[in-house]
């Protein structure tokens, strides 16, 4: 079975470009199945199993999303084996860019809107610079010439991937996502993440309101840069 | 890549998912192609088709073929091997840069010299009322301005044997100086247009309905006549709308 993780912003399309790239994939013979990983609410599931495949959704609530996706990414890979599936789609919900949740032997891919501007790649951090594939979407509301400055950008942040332009809403660049998806390696024992999850081990991340520096202890870091461990 | 001697478009389905009544065009260097159809006819995802060099990976299924042949993948995705500029109906920048940052990055990825970025603003500044200035931000550029720069960056940086436009004719720039700075001698050009005078200057024009290619007429001896009557007609609307631009009066109306 093989492993892909999409990652990329809310709203940059993930879930448009999923439901052409299943068609296609379906098309294609193989038998996909998804995990959509979300906080708080999503009626994602509803729009994936109109496509008539195994769908499981995930809440992340109190813990980090990235976080609560890679802790459970052995449990998808046992669910998607029982649904003899294929291929494994975990789409992630995407938030602070600075987590990217993908294992070595997966497919990666960063779906990125061409419309937040030729910035944006160099903004984005692990999430773009280890994907395997940047899917760069809603290019149809700018020139040419902006599309190609942002691939520029994309290149200059991650030289090695492969950038497909997508449009969630005609289907644009599904297929080819589907192809890559097909010609991916079947994922391994063990797997690793490419790059660390950012620190998370404060009062904060178990429940602490009060605001003031006073009250937090952990793994902290200031403003200037300084990152200290403050506690017992 | 080899010297390009010929775009075929090889027509798919329209909306409702019936066969496109022409089978087949071919196009050749130093060609000019109209573009027409009512609005949501399907015109400008034509030229969307012929940008991505589609493969029967689009809702139309068409397929675009160069010289006779489906293109390889890199030059269906690396701006610097695609021989394709294209200005689409947007107005505006959304890029959060200064317009010479754009452009030099827009050179870099198209392997072109920096030196190029003063001649795209020299030439946008003879299209546009108000001039440019390398130094302004591109998200405060009028829509005019903007679509002047995009006119620029296309007939210099962009600058391809293929060219594809999409209403030209928008954003009050001067549109025939504009359609000649991209329609360059020996180049095959498609232009999506609503105006008599730019669809009768092409020498055949696609008609779309629905989503699909309905005919393609070749222009006649009789529409080139009425071609050069509207382009005479319509220098005097230029002049005339340049006069009222400057703050002048045109009480009299000249016999054209």
């Amino acid at each position: 079975m093989k492993l892909v993780v999409v990652a990329g912003t809310p709203g940059s399309g993930k879930t448009s470009v999923l439901m052409h790239t299943i068609r296609s994939l379906k098309q294609a013979g193989m038998s996909p199945a998804v995990v959509k990983i979300d906080c708080l609410w999503t009626d994602d599931d509803k729009r994936f199993e109109r496509l008539d495949i195994p769908v499981r959704i995930g809440l992340s609530r109190d813990m980090c999303p990235d976080h609560f996706a890679i802790y459970n990414t052995d449990e998808m890979l046992t669910w998607a084996r029982e649904q003899d599936a294929g291929v494994l789609i975990n789409e992630t919900a995407g938030l602070c860019l600075r987590c990217a949740p993908y294992p070595d032997r997966c497919l990666a891919v960063c779906v990125i809107d061409v419309t937040t501007g030729p910035n944006t790649p160099l903004k984005v951090g692990p999430l773009l610079t280890t994907a395997d594939v940047v899917v760069a979407t809603k290019g149809d509301i700018v020139s040419q010439a902006e599309r190609e400055v942002f691939r520029e950008r994309v290149n200059e942040a991650n030289p090695g991937c492969r950038i497909i332009e997508a449009n969630g809403l005609s289907g644009q660049g599904a297929s080819e996502l589907a192809e890559v998806i097909s010609e991916t390696p079947d994922v391994g024992q063990e797997l690793t993440l490419r790059h660390n999850a950012p620190l998370a081990i404060c009062t904060l991340c178990t429940g602490e309101m009060r605001v003031a520096k006073e009250h937090h202890m952990g793994v902290l870091r200031h403003i200037d840069g300084f990152t200290e461990y403050r506690g017992e | 890549m080899q010297d390009i001697h010929e775009l075929t478009i090889i027509c798919g389905i329209d909306k409702s998912g019936a066969k496109e009544d022409v089978e087949k065009i071919r196009i050749c260097p130093g060609e000019i192609i109209g573009i027409v159809g009512p609005t949501g006819s399907g015109k400008s995802t034509l030229i969307c088709d012929i940008e991505q060099l589609s493969q029967g990976d689009t809702p139309t299924r068409r397929k675009i073929l160069i010289n006779g042949k489906a293109p390889g993948r890199d030059i269906r995705t690396d701006p610097r091997k695609k021989r394709i500029a294209q200005l689409s109906q947007n107005m505006h920048f959304l890029a959060d840069m200064t317009v010479e940052d754009f452009l030099r990055m827009h050179a870099k990825s198209r392997n072109r010299n920096f030196d190029t970025v003063e001649r795209v603003i020299e030439i946008a500044n003879t299209l546009t009322g108000e001039s440019i200035q390398p130094g302004q931000q591109l998200t405060i550029l009028s829509g005019g301005q903007s679509r002047a720069l995009m006119v620029a960056d296309i007939a210099v940086i962009s600058d391809s044997p293929i060219v594809l436009i999409d209403e030209i004719e928008n954003a009050g720039i001067k549109k025939q100086e504009a359609l000649k700075l991209l329609a360059a001698e020996g180049k095959i050009v498609l232009v999506v247009t609503h105006d008599p005078v730019l669809a009768l200057m092409a020498k055949r024009r696609i008609v779309m309905r629905n989503g699909g290619v309905r005919q393609v007429i070749t222009t006649t001896p009789g529409e080139m006549n009425v071609c050069n009557e509207l382009v005479r007609l319509d220098n005097y609307m230029m002049s005339l709308r340049d006069t009222i631009r400057q703050g002048g009066l045109v009480e009299q109306a000249v016999v054209v």
